[in-house]
This record gives structure tokens, C-alpha cells and sequence, in this order.
């Protein structure tokens, strides 16, 4: 678990287009899974794709269709799914500094603020290599994540049985996977996740399903509380995925994809 | 039907609305520490209670269901053994489906 990161720092090399390019393809691919536990939770294939289209941020999609999946009430999964897009906020605003969006190109490009690249954004040596990061990443997670999650929703749309191949599971994993960066980094973080999930779990049997998991939120705020202090230069912690290259560890850029892998 | 359309374009909305809010409000607007760490952690408890609440719970009520605990266990060893996200999943997925083809449920 402690082991050393093992990347030459040689290969630590910001390429702006090849890690974005490279994390878009390997982040995008699970779209796949949010499509298939997106039709399975009774959304329609156009309502996955809309998500995936127009919301365009990971934990707040899954969030949504976790809810419904669950029959909960439609206002608390849409509060939960909004609140989870709120640190896109944060990185919007270190991200205004780097690209220096101007006004109607602003609009599109908000689209794309997200944690994949923020990080591949803030990576970069200079505001032009970070402009270039930027929608290199956004382009190529934009279409990979909703050609993936067209896929996904018609996959699972053709099955009978989700429960028999086990998509029920996919929600929890996926939630486990995305905040795994985070439990690994912090005691507080530990904790608040700890917290959260005793506050939603010890709500359940008295609050309409799908509050509970805002009242979790009283957790990141005591721990907000009780350790405010935070690095301002750090750079947001890829929680979309795994980083994709730390299963075999190749010597090459954190963001570098397992193309092999990812390719058709 | 009509209802989780409007679900999915709110939330579609709103977050879009943060997204371009981050780019637009000046710095000091979220200079805080505090709340810098706030939205730090919002994610973090509100994805563990989600899979809390989705693996442990269902309606009202508390339900283990050996197949799905089993899947979030393989999720949790393929994390610590530092598996992508997409092979998290399928191992997730996969142990559930094994054990459910074998007549666990």
C-alpha cells in the first residue's frame, strides 16, 4: 500500500497532448460502467446519454442513478448529485488563472472543468502547455466517456437480469474507486468517509430514501471544521480513476494510458 | 418518466453551473480555507455513505446480500492491489455474478 511510486523522473516529462489523450482514452472507457448501471437503475439510454453529455462529471452521474436505482426521492438525488459537483468549483477557479478563458469560448470550456483536466491542466510547465493539456483531456475523455456510456446503456439494455451479472455492485465500487485516492492520502479524509457512511447508514431507517447521503455532508463539514488547512498549490488528486498507470507500473507518465488495453 | 428527465437535466444544470461559476467568481469568493477544504471533502463522505447506503441497505431497511458484499470486497482487494478503475469494476461485477450463477444471493 505504502510502496514507493516508481517513475523515473525522466518520464515525469509534462506532454501535454500525450497525457491527455492518454488518461481521456483510459478514464473514458468507464463510461461503460456508469451507462450499464445507468439503464439498470431504470434510466433510459437517452437519459444516461444526457448525463453523460450535458452533466459531464463522474460521481455526480453515478450519484443520480444510485437514487433512482435505489427508488429514492428525485429532489435528494438531484441535491446529492449537485452537491458532488461542487468541487469542480475549486478547480474552475485554479483553472481560471491558468487558461484565462475569454467569454463565449468560456461557456464550452466549462463543460470540460472536471478532475481529469484540472489535473493534466495544473501538471504543466506553462499556461500555453496547460491550454493545450486542457483540451487535449477534454476532448478526448468528452467523446470516449459518451461513446462509452452509449454503449454501456445499450449493453445492459439487452440483458435480462441485471442483478445476475452483477451490476448492482458497480455503484459501490465505483463510489469506493473514486474516493480510493483520497482514503489513501489523509487520516481526515479516513475519518469523514467513516463518518458518512455511519450518518447515511444510522439515517436510512428514519429519513426518505436518497437523504441520508446528504446528511452525510455534516461529516465533510466537521472535518472541514476541525483541519481547514490545506496546501494551496496542491494539485487535485485524480479521483475518476485509478491512476491508470499504477497497476504494472510502466516507466512512463503518471497520465499515460494503458493503450493496449483501452484500444478497440 | 417525466420526473427523472427533470432530475437528469437539473442535475445536469446545476452542475454546469458550478463548473462555470469556479471560472467566473473571483479568487476570494472561495479563499477560505475552510471552505476550500469543505468542498475537498464533500466528495469523499458523500461517495462512501452512497456505497454504504447502496450495499448495506435496501428501502428502509438494512439487507446484506451475500453477492453484493462479496463484490465490494473484491473491489476493495483489486484497489489495494492498485487495479485500474475499469478492472476494479469488473472484478466487482464479476464476483457477484460468479457467486450468484453458483447460487449465492
Amino acid at each position: 500500500m505504502s510502496a514507493p511510486v516508481r517513475v523515473p523522473a525522466a518520464a515525469r516529462q509534462p506532454r501535454p497532448v500525450r497525457d491527455g489523450v492518454g488518461l481521456g482514452l483510459a478514464v473514458g472507457v468507464s463510461g461503460v460502467a456508469f451507462g450499464a448501471a445507468a439503464v439498470s437503475a431504470g434510466l433510459s439510454v437517452w437519459q444516461a446519454s444526457a448525463l453523460s453529455l450535458l452533466a459531464f462529471t463522474g460521481a455526480s452521474q453515478f450519484a443520480l442513478a444510485g437514487v433512482i436505482a435505489a427508488g429514492g426521492s428525485l429532489l435528494a438525488g438531484t441535491a446529492g448529485a449537485i452537491l458532488l459537483g461542487s468541487r469542480n468549483t475549486l478547480y474552475g477557479l485554479r483553472l481560471a488563472d491558468v487558461l484565462r478563458p475569454r467569454w463565449p469560448g468560456r461557456l464550452l470550456l466549462a463543460l470540460g472543468v472536471i478532475d481529469e483536466t484540472t489535473a493534466v491542466s495544473l501538471a504543466q510547465p506553462d499556461p500555453d502547455a496547460a491550454r493545450t493539456g486542457f483540451t487535449a483531456t477534454f476532448c478526448c475523455l468528452y467523446l470516449t466517456w459518451n461513446l462509452a456510456t452509449l454503449a454501456g446503456a445499450i449493453g445492459a439494455g439487452r440483458i435480462g437480469s441485471p442483478q445476475s451479472f452483477g451490476l448492482d455492485v458497480v455503484g459501490p465500487a465505483a463510489f469506493l474507486a473514486l474516493i480510493w485516492p483520497r482514503l489513501r492520502t489523509g487520516r481526515t479524509e479516513r475519518l469523514v468517509a467513516a463518518a458518512g457512511a455511519a450518518i447515511a447508514l444510522g439515517a436510512t431507517p428514519l429519513l426518505p430514501v436518497g437523504v441520508p447521503v446528504i446528511l452525510a455532508a455534516t461529516a465533510a463539514l466537521a472535518g472541514a471544521l476541525a483541519s481547514p488547512a490545506t496546501q494551496p498549490g496542491a494539485v487535485p488528486p485524480i479521483s475518476q480513476s485509478a491512476p491508470p498507470s499504477s497497476l504494472n507500473a510502466p516507466p512512463s507518465s503518471q497520465s499515460a494510458p494503458p493503450s493496449s488495453r483501452s484500444a478497440p | 418518466m417525466t420526473g427523472v428527465w427533470i432530475a437528469v437535466l437539473a442535475t445536469a444544470a446545476g452542475c454546469y453551473a458550478l463548473k462555470l461559476a469556479g471560472l467566473t467568481v473571483p479568487q476570494r469568493v472561495l479563499a477560505s480555507p475552510r471552505v476550500r477544504r469543505f468542498a475537498e471533502l464533500v466528495p469523499v463522505a458523500l461517495l462512501m455513505a452512497l456505497s454504504a447506503v447502496q450495499t448495506a441497505t435496501s428501502g428502509h431497511a438494512f439487507a446484506l446480500d451475500p453477492a453484493r458484499l462479496a463484490g465490494l470486497g473484491a473491489a476493495v482487494v483489486a484497489l489495494l492491489l492498485r487495479a485500474p478503475f475499469l478492472l476494479v469494476i469488473v472484478a466487482a461485477a464479476g464476483t457477484a455474478a460468479a457467486l450468484r450463477a453458483a447460487g449465492i444471493s
